[in-house]
Formats: structure tokens, sequence, C-alpha cells
């Protein structure tokens, strides 16, 4: 493989894909070299911080009177959607898309789906804090924060009365994965972490001493007093966990079925590196069988990866971001509301007839209006539908206030640039006959680029 | 005849879009056909669904001493017989139920039970054994089965935006339709059509890429007919106004307007109670019986009851003995509902779960849940069961 093709893939796994004048000006550069260069952007930690109040969502309950819940569901509504606004606008403009996308994984591996989003931004700022760092520290301030802690019920977790939620997640989605622990160890893993809370105001962890079981528990096979932090020491000791985050990683961004050889190195990396997460990226990122054609622009993008490689290649504005929002429901991703504790599965699970068309469909309705022009012969039928979009045009405009750079866009395609060129930079897999096409077919350059990104291919990276 | 010829002729001739026929043979059935078909509506409801606290073992003491604070009390108990009886949220199934309408399996599920919630909705999903992992769906297999009236996608409609694991086969899966005119408007674009017939197929590969395409087609085959059916027919029963009231509603007009459709699928979450279950359990119980409730009468109505089979699972039931929360931990065996105007045993199917002989603090299951399948599989939808389960279940009499 050329030196541009692995800058090229690189970025679109490692980030969310490099905009064509940085391609074009690092095509002779080394994957190590773009690998460093990725690293050294993601050095910087931009917390969130959109929320800046902590909602008193008591409130909410039933015996409230009608208009103190309205005012405050309001309220939470608006924090949510600043919230979202907030992230998408940092994973669309940030230098440090390294750092963006590990928090995009960490937000997936450890879904929490509370309506608390001061709670969730905290949260999502301790996945990106420790997003390139120790999984150790990650998973013990993820387990501490009050997101989680509420999200799993540890809240409800005493002495008198072990509630199992969050030591099972633990054990089945965060660490081992199902199969390498027994119902027992989660009995007993329970009873260590009762007492674990947090303050209601500030999120702050608190340790309530009162409501921790201090009696012996066996865990694994080891017998002792343990609490919390001692569970997850044990748990670390055992590989498999690094072999689950492996396979894991190795989903997100190499292949989604797992090559066993390719996992087992990682692990290896991972375990000896004592859970730091760098060594094991660095490890993939240079790995022969990472450039290997067959892992190469087979990904299915997630809804949240397409909008933001779209946002990220014509540098788009939103005056209103909140279709943006729309658009994340409409494709079945709203950041911050994963369908339940093992959050999106993924892959062509993202796929199905409905939202398959919506995803091709959305490209040329946030940079052309929805209209994707037709070279080909049209029937009345087609001449029909097209006419139709174009009467609406105005409408959709209106609805979706999306401005796109094509200045910059078309500045940055060198000039002596060939068509193909073009298509082969916007779209991973390699071209085919069929795009070959339609490329040559189209009338100008901005058209020619509407009807690349509204391809299955252009689902791809 | 060139093949593109060939493509407008046939396309003429069924009034569908340009799909290359080697995919997809344009299956028109003629509707005298279609008298008599019969249809199977699933309901899952996600989360685990506590079954103790649905049909309440009212007249089992070892009941109200395992829950002490979200037990469902005697007098608010709707009464089915000396021992069972609804929750009161289920008020609107008891006419219902009268009516002969109704089926209770108690303690259905299978063995080494498996308390993830995901697992364990896999393995119903799937049919598979507990420590067996499948990739492919009960219903999907029986759309890769290839019978008579089974070769369509929309043979199988998840009423939903996405489809469940339920639904895909190795070969066929069924159609996630939430809005038929959304999905139908969405296939209009004249460049989408031109893109799936290109000078060349060789992107119909099993890699992603052949996924996608591949879905496109048959979306395109689907869209349109299952649009131009459904909007032949409206419904005029009532319904409850909440999302779960308007799935049943499309799944009414699906079926009346007589779409060639055998299998429906539609989801109701918020089961998953670890916490102040009676008010949440209860506001979801009472969403999912008046929907029902409306769902059985307008098909009474239409004539259509006696071709309609409705099933209800969850993925388990939950623990028997009560949390601290006022709540109730993954549990195992759970009962399944089944509704139709044709049921061979109307009631209660079973003895009520055995609460004095438990495994672990969990019920014993005495179904297995692949008997209910394998029951709809051969007795309702008339294929071979065994092949489709991978293995022979003997089957229950409630058809």
């Amino acid at each position: 493989m050329d030196n541009l093709k692995q800058v090229k893939h690189l970025y679109a796994r490692a980030g969310f894909g490099a905009d064509f004048a940085q391609l074009h000006s690092q095509r002779n550069w080394s994957a190590k070299k773009t690998l460093r260069k990725l690293f050294k952007e993601s050095e910087e930690i931009q917390p969130l911080a959109a929320i800046t109040e902590n909602l008193d969502l008591r409130q909410l309950r039933k015996d409230a009177a009608e208009g103190e819940r309205k005012a405050i569901q309001e309220l939470r509504n608006q924090q949510e959607r600043s919230l979202n606004a907030a992230w998408m606008k940092q994973m669309s403009t940030t230098n440090a898309q390294l750092r963006e996308k590990m928090t995009l994984f960490w937000h997936n591996h450890f879904a929490c789906n509370i309506g608390n989003y001061y709670f969730q931004q905290q949260l999502n700022n301790i996945q990106r804090t420790h997003a390139l760092g120790n999984f150790k520290t990650l998973l013990i301030a993820v387990s501490q924060s009050a997101a989680m802690l509420n999200f799993l019920n540890n809240q409800q977790n005493s002495k008198a009365h072990p509630n199992e939620n969050f030591a099972r997640e633990l054990m089945e989605l965060f660490t081992l994965g199902r199969g390498n622990y027994t119902e027992q160890d989660v009995k007993e893993s329970a009873r260590a972490f009762t007492g674990w809370a947090h303050n209601g105001k500030s999120g702050e962890f608190v340790f309530k001493a009162g409501n921790h079981d201090d009696l012996s528990k066996t865990f694994m096979g080891q017998t002792g007093n343990f609490n919390g932090e001692n569970i997850i020491d044990i748990i670390l000791a055992n590989k498999q966990t690094a072999k689950y985050i492996s396979t894991k990683l190795y989903r997100y961004f190499v292949n989604e079925t797992p090559d066993e050889t390719h996992v087992n190195q990682m692990a290896d990396v991972f375990y000896k590196a004592g859970y730091e997460l760098k060594p094991l990226l660095e490890f993939v990122f240079t790995a022969n069988w990472f450039y290997e054609d067959k892992n190469v622009g087979n990904l299915i993008k997630s809804p949240v990866e397409l909008l933001v490689d779209l946002n990220r290649r014509f540098y788009i504005s939103y005056d209103n971001p909140d279709v943006l929002l729309q658009f994340q429901r409409t494709l079945g991703q709203v950041l911050f509301r994963p369908p339940n504790v093992a959050g999106w599965p993924g892959g062509r699970n993202w796929i199905d007839s409905s939202s398959l068309m919506y995803r091709i469909k959305i490209p040329s309705t946030i940079l052309n209006a929805g209209i994707i022009d037709f070279a080909g012969k049209a029937t009345p039928e087609d001449e029909a539908y097209l006419a139709s979009q174009r009467k609406q045009q105005f409408n959709v405009i209106k609805r979706v206030q999306a401005n796109a750079d094509w200045n910059k866009f078309l500045e940055g395609i060198p000039l002596k640039a060939q068509r193909e060129q073009v298509a082969a930079y916007l779209l991973e897999p390699p071209l085919n006959a069929r795009i070959v096409a339609e490329v040559n077919k189209a009338a100008d350059i901005k058209i020619m680029v509407i009807q690349l990104v509204s391809t299955p291919e252009y689902q791809l990276c | 005849m060139k093949r593109r010829d060939f493509l407008r002729s046939s396309t003429l001739a069924s009034g569908a879009f340009l799909i290359p026929a080697f995919l997809k043979p344009f299956e028109t059935m003629a509707m005298s056909a279609v008298s008599g078909y019969k249809n199977l509506v699933i309901i899952q409801l996600s989360g685990g669904n506590d079954g103790l606290n649905t049909v309440v073992p009212f007249g089992d003491d070892i009941y109200y001493q395992k829950r002490k604070t979200v037990a469902i009390t005697p007098n608010e108990v709707i009464k089915l017989n000396d021992i069972q009886g609804l929750n009161p949220n289920l008020s609107a199934l008891k006419e219902i139920y009268d009516q002969g309408w109704m089926n209770i399996i108690n303690s259905v599920g299978y063995p080494n039970p498996d308390r993830s919630h995901f697992r364990s909705m896999d393995i119903w999903q799937t049919a598979s054994n507990s420590n067996e992992f499948l990739s492919t769906g009960w219903i999907g297999r029986y759309l890769d089965s290839n019978c008579q009236t089974c070769q369509n996608p929309y043979t199988a409609i998840e009423v939903d935006d996405t489809l469940s694991l339920a639904m895909k086969g190795s070969k066929m899966k069924g159609i996630a339709v939430q809005d038929p005119n959304k999905l139908y408007q969405t296939t209009r674009e004249p460049f989408f059509k031109d893109l799936m017939h290109g000078p060349d197929n060789n992107h119909l590969h099993e890699d992603n890429l052949g996924y996608l395409y591949k879905t496109m087609i048959e979306t395109y085959s689907s869209a349109d007919y299952i649009q131009k059916t459904s909007k032949t027919y409206n419904v005029v029963a009532p319904y409850p106004a909440t999302g779960f009231g308007n799935q049943l509603k499309n799944v009414s007009k699906f079926i009346n307007s007589g779409l060639n459709t055998r299998i429906y699928y539609v989801s109701l979450g918020g089961f998953d109670t670890h916490v102040g279950q009676q008010n949440q359990q209860g506001r979801q119980l009472k969403t999912y019986a008046d929907a029902v409730a409306a769902f059985v009468k307008d098909l009474k109505q239409t004539g259509k009851l006696d071709d309609t089979l409705i099933m209800t699972f969850s993925e388990f039931g939950r623990r028997v003995e009560q949390n601290a929360s006022n709540g109730t931990d993954h549990g195992t065996a759970n009962n399944v509902l089944l509704f139709g105007g044709k049921l061979g045993k109307a009631g209660i199917y079973n003895n009520a779960p055995d609460l004095a002989n438990l495994e672990n603090g969990d019920l014993k299951y005495q179904i297995d849940f692949r008997d209910i399948y394998a029951t709809l599989l051969k007795k309702w939808l008339n294929v071979n069961d065994g092949s489709i389960l991978n293995a022979q279940f003997t089957g229950l009499d409630f058809v």
C-alpha cells in the first residue's frame, strides 16, 4: 500500500478523516510519522463545559405540581440539546481527533443513559481525560462517577440489601465479558461495592462506611475483606480483561470480525504495559495487518461518525445545531442516550431498510438542500420527483440551516487532480466500475461530490 | 432481449421498481391465496418483565412472604382462579380473557438460564441453547427456509425503526417499517435507482459493501409494495394514544389491508424494575394491556381475529424475593401470554409457578420456550419446525 493510502486509512480510523489539503501535504509521510502527529495533537484535553447547573430532578416526581414538572422537563431537554451540540461541534472541529475518537469509544463501552446531564457531562469528561491514559484509572473514575453509580443502581447497594446491577455489568460489559465469572462472583463482589455513593449536588464520590459490608468475601477463588478497589484489582489481574478490551478495540478500529491472532497480540501488549492505552493503540496503528486490504474501507460508520466525517470534510457549521440531534434520532444513535447498558451494538446493526435510505440521503440534505442531480435517463416519474425536490429546497434549507464551506473544500483539491482522485479521497472502499461510471457522468465537480457522498460506499470507513 | 430491457418490461408487468431479476423474483400472490392467511404477532417486553406481578399468584402465601412491599394485595388482583389473577393495570384484558381469547402459559424458560438482558434476549431471539451463540434469529431462519409463503422481506415486518436479531436470517431478513409512507418516499431518488443497476454487480459480495447494496435492493422491492397495499385501508377502531398503541394500530392496518405478511414484531421497553417497581411496571403494563385489548377487539370487528395469533414474551422473569429498593432483580422463568380468536386452549394453560420449589431463589422452568416456537411454526405457520429450530420439540396444544 502506498503512503497516501496508509495516511488516509489511518485518519479514517484513528480520527474522523483528514481533509483533502492535509492529505495532499502529508502524502509522502509514513504511518509512524502521521501517528506521532495524531498523538501530539491529542495531548490537549478540552473538557465539555456546556452544562453549568445540576438540576434538581426530584421535582419530576409524580407528586410535584404539573407546572413545576413541565418547567424542569423543559430545562432538562435544553441541557440535553446543548450537551449534544457541544460534543458534536467538538468532534467536528477539534485537532485532538484521536482523543475524541477514543472518547466516543468509551462513551459506548461505558454506556450510560440517565436524565441528569450535569452528571452525564462529568462522565464524558472523565472518559475524555483518560481516553488515552490508563485503563484502570479510567475504570475506577467511571465506576465512582455519579452518572454510573446512578445508572447501575449502586446508590441502592447496601450492606443489608446488596444490589447486584453494578457488579454484574462491571464484569459482563466493562472488563471480563460474559462467561468469565460465576453468579456467585456477582453476588460476592456486589457486597464489596456497598457504600460506594455520590454527593447529590456536586456528584463527587463518597464512601459511606456505614453502608459498606466489610465482612469476608470469596471472589474468583480469593478470600478477603475486599472493598471495591480490591475487586477491580483482581479483575484486572485476569488477562481476560486485556483480551476483552482488545477485542472491542479491534472491532472499533480494525474489523468487525476479530482475528484471534491479532487480538492476542494486542492483549499481550496491553497487559504487559499495565493497561496503558497509548502503547496498545500505537501497536495497532503500526501493525502491518492494520493496513491489509480486507481491513480498509470495510467498517460501517456509526451515525455519529458519518455526520462528523461530513462536517469535517465540508467545514459545516450549523445555525441550528438541533438538526444534528434530529439526524442522530433518525439514524438510531443519539449521543448520551444509548439503548441500554451494552451500548449500541454497531456494525451491520446500524443498517436496516429505513436507516440505510436515510443515511444515503442525509449528506445531500445537509450539503445541497436534498437535491442529487441526475445525469441518467429520467422517466416521467423521476422528473416529477426531481421537480418536487427542487420545489421544496427552500424549506429544506430553512430547516437544516447548515453552511458548508464549498470554497475551502474546492481550494483544497489540487488543480491537477483527476475526478477519480477526488472520488478516491471521498470514499474509503476501492473504486469500482459503477462508481467510476457515475463520476464520469456528473455535470461538474460539485454535482459529482454530492453524488459520491450519497452512495453506500460513503457509509464505510 | 438485453438484460436492461428485460428488467424494464418486468417492471411494467409488476408495477414494482427496477430490481435485478436474478436477485428477487417478483412475487405477486393472487388475492385468493390471501383468504385464510394466518398472521403471527409477536410482542416483546424488554428489560425482563416481572411475571409474578403480571399474573399474580395471590393464592400462594410464599408470594406475600417474599414480597413485603412490592406484592399486589389480594383485593387489588383481578382474580382468574383460586391461585392466580391479573395485575390491576391489566384490567382491559379481563374482557378478552372472559371471551376465551387469551391463554397464559406459566413458567416458560430454558435450561441453565442466563440473567444478562442481552444474552437472554439473544437466546430467546435466536432460539439457541444457553451455551450456544447463534447469529441468526428464529424468524430469520423461517424466512431462509424458503417456504412457499415466506419468500419476501416483507413476509416479516418489525414495526420499529430498527430490525431485531430475531428477524435476521443468513440469506433473508425481515424489514423494519415504522411508517410505510416515509420509507416509500426515501426510495424515489433517481440517483439511487441508477446506483442499483450499474454496469457490474461485483459489489454484491459478502462484505459490508455487498450487505449495504443487498439491503438497498430489498428495501426497494418491499417499500413500494407495503406502501401501495397498506394505504388502501384505514383503521377506524379506537386505540390508546401511546407509541405502543400506534404500533399495534399500524399492525392492524397492515393485516386488514391484506398485506402478504405473516409475522409482525413489536416491542415495548421499560420493564427493568430494580427500583420502585410498582409505579414503573404498572405504567408499562397499562400501556401494554390497553393497546392489546384495543387491537384484539379491532381484529374481532374486522373478522381477522381467527386468523391472528399474538404472543407476548420477555427475556426473563424476575427473582421471587424482592430487593431492598422496592424492586426486583433479574430472574429466570416467566409467563408467556397468547391471544387469538381460535385458541386450542383458553384460560390458564398449566399450573401456577411453584414458589416452594426454587433454584437459588429463582423459578424453575416447566415449559421450554422453544416448545412454543415449535407449535407456532408447525401448527400455525405450517412449516417444518425442526429444521428452523435445529432440534425437535414436542410442541404444545394451544393452537
